[in-house]
């Protein structure tokens, strides 16, 4: 019997050690945002009130501010979930559901993949020779926006087919088994209960693209904006115009790049703050995924 | 295979359960079916005749075909790639073939129900769930809605457990409940047959007796077919049993003489508990 404890006890050792390896892996990760974010309060906490909140940039340091860059930011976000969330439903739906097994669908599954793995600059260059130069559109919020869309796209997708595949056959085959096309499986059944599934997916997709700075670069986002894009509503109808789509523009990353460049370390507490926005915007964003996951894990029990 | 051929000397008790001698009571009729997944061929040539109002019962081992046989009244094969009919399996009064490539199979889901092995009731509500026929049939009348969905309900032997939390989750029934809700789910749209998969498999013995006591006062409505892996329900609930052993339709009689005096050696073995 001395040998079954003995085994027992050296069993048992080794799990201690890799609990412990498991540990410091972890604390690695954790203690390495923990710095950052303290890092970065250091500068730029002090630096964050309502001026700075309110302002254009400007040429000196205490007067500058990130308003142009966080209205960039909210413009280029909006065009990019309105492009990107539609787009990537509408594939996962179509490959999830309807699209036969065959070798154009295999290719069109490892064209996805890839997709997530492409350098986001060769999308901005691809933008640029596509959507500028191509299709004679200007260095825009549209552009920017459509841009950050086909970047995201993979993410969008990926999501929303695993939250497809999350649902139980036995519910598709109960709705079929009544007599329900295929639209009204997707429409009534499917895509109301991978909803939350698809809301995870779209966050996380703009909690990414939210800290874009490299295929905005190519379009022109790198440029003193001192002025925000033309206001949606107006007096005459129909009340509201898409003029906005059009603006030069630039957004939170590329701000904090722009000042983090500057000789100055006046312009570099600019810059920390700006992070500090940054991080709590994608913090904010991810917080609400979880909040979302979690109600529809608790409404949905298969 | 003469297992589907009529028999002549059904028992007393059988009788006055069915009078199944007049062909012309036939809800359906299964002609030299044969199915194939892929490669596999499932079914061989399976005859069987569906007398209307009663109670089919289809037995026998794991993976002998059953539940495909039962699969093919509604066509759900169609959704998988690569699954193949052959023969026909014939509705009355109409005559028409169910398995012939004209008919679409939404039409013959239309016009069956089927329940699951395990409930698998929709995360809506109760009432909801029962009205999903209705509402895929573009019933908008609200009327006619509650009319049907309580009928379904009492059909179901659920509607007095239920009545008072018709707009909760499904999802908070029992498990027992949950499997009657989608037997009155399939029965709202009154479907001319009913498809039961091992409907109890997932059940306790109570919610299976319930289950069992509400399938027999639902043949007086609709023509049912059930497969089962429990030999006993079978003899409890059906009118008529078939025993089916790997893709072939042994036997087929009606239940007390099924089991009282198998005509088929390996039939008797499976009663018998030999094999299966």
């Amino acid at each position: 019997m001395a040998e079954v404890t003995d085994l027992i006890r050296a069993r048992k050792r080794q799990d201690q050690i890799f609990n412990i390896i498991g540990l410091v892996c972890t604390f690695v990760g954790i203690l390495a945002l923990a710095v950052l974010l303290f890092d970065l309060a250091m500068d730029g906490l002090p630096r964050i009130n309502w001026q700075f909140l309110t302002s254009a940039p400007s040429r000196f340091a205490h007067k500058a501010g990130i308003l142009s860059a966080l209205v960039g930011s909210l413009c280029v976000m909006i065009v990019t979930m309105a492009t990107a969330v539609p787009l990537g439903v509408a594939a996962a739906v179509y490959l999830e559901e309807y699209a036969p097994k065959n070798w154009f669908t295999t290719i069109i599954e490892i064209n996805i993949a890839n997709l997530a793995g492409v350098p986001s600059i060769i999308y901005g260059l691809m933008a640029l020779g596509l959507l500028v130069y191509g299709l004679g559109l200007k260095r825009s919020i549209l552009v920017g926006g459509l841009t950050l869309a086909l970047l995201v796209l993979p993410i969008v997708i990926v999501a929303t087919r695993e939250a497809l595949r999350a649902i139980p056959g036995v519910i598709r085959e109960a709705a079929y088994a009544a007599g329900a096309t295929k639209w009204q499986v997707v429409r009534y059944h499917l895509l109301p209960y991978s909803l939350g599934g698809i809301a995870t997916g779209t966050i996380i997709a703009m909690s990414r693209a939210i800290g874009e700075t490299a295929p905005l670069i190519t379009i022109g986002a790198l440029t003193y904006i001192s002025f925000l894009p033309p206001s949606p509503f107006q007096a005459k109808p129909p009340f509201v115009n898409a003029q906005w789509l059009d603006s030069q523009f630039t957004v939170l990353p590329i701000q904090m790049f722009n000042w983090i460049s500057r000789p100055t370390s006046d312009f570099h507490h600019n810059a920390a703050a700006t992070g500090l926005v940054l991080i709590v915007f994608t913090l904010a964003m991810n917080a609400v995924a979880i909040y979302v996951r979690y109600r529809v894990r608790q409404k949905l029990k298969w | 295979m003469s297992a589907s051929r009529p028999t002549t000397r059904a028992g007393a008790v059988a009788a006055s359960r069915t009078d199944y001698a007049s062909s012309g009571q036939l809800k359906a009729e299964v002609r030299g079916l044969n199915f194939h997944y892929g490669q596999r061929h499932a079914l061989k040539n399976v005859d069987l005749p569906i007398p209307e109002r009663t109670v089919t019962a289809l037995i026998g081992p794991s993976g002998c075909g059953k539940s495909t046989l039962l699969r093919c009244f509604n066509r759900m094969h169609d959704l998988y790639p690569g699954n193949r009919y052959e023969g026909e399996i014939i509705l009355q009064p109409s005559g028409v073939n169910i398995l012939s490539p004209s008919v679409d199979p939404m039409e013959m889901r239309l016009r069956t129900g089927m329940v699951f092995q395990k409930p698998n009731p929709f995360p809506k509500s109760v009432f909801e769930n029962v009205a999903y026929g209705l509402r895929l049939r573009y019933v908008k009348k609200r009327s006619l809605l509650d009319e049907k969905v309580e009928a379904a309900l009492r059909s179901a032997a659920l509607w007095d457990e239920v009545k008072d939390r018709l707009h909760q989750s499904a999802f908070k029934l029992s498990g027992g409940q949950q499997q009657r809700l989608c037997v009155a789910r399939a029965l709202a749209t009154d479907p001319e047959i009913l498809l039961l998969d091992e409907p109890t498999s997932a059940l306790d013995p109570i919610a299976t007796s319930r289950i069992e006591d509400m399938v027999f006062t639902l043949k007086e409505q609709v023509t049912i077919l059930m497969v089962t892996h429990n030999m006993e329900q079978a003899a409890r609930v059906a009118d008529f049993t078939a025993f089916m052993y790997l893709g072939e339709l042994v036997e087929r009689g009606t239940t007390s003489q099924f089991f009282q005096n198998p005509q088929n050696e390996l039939t008797e073995k499976y009663l018998t508990g030999s094999f299966g």
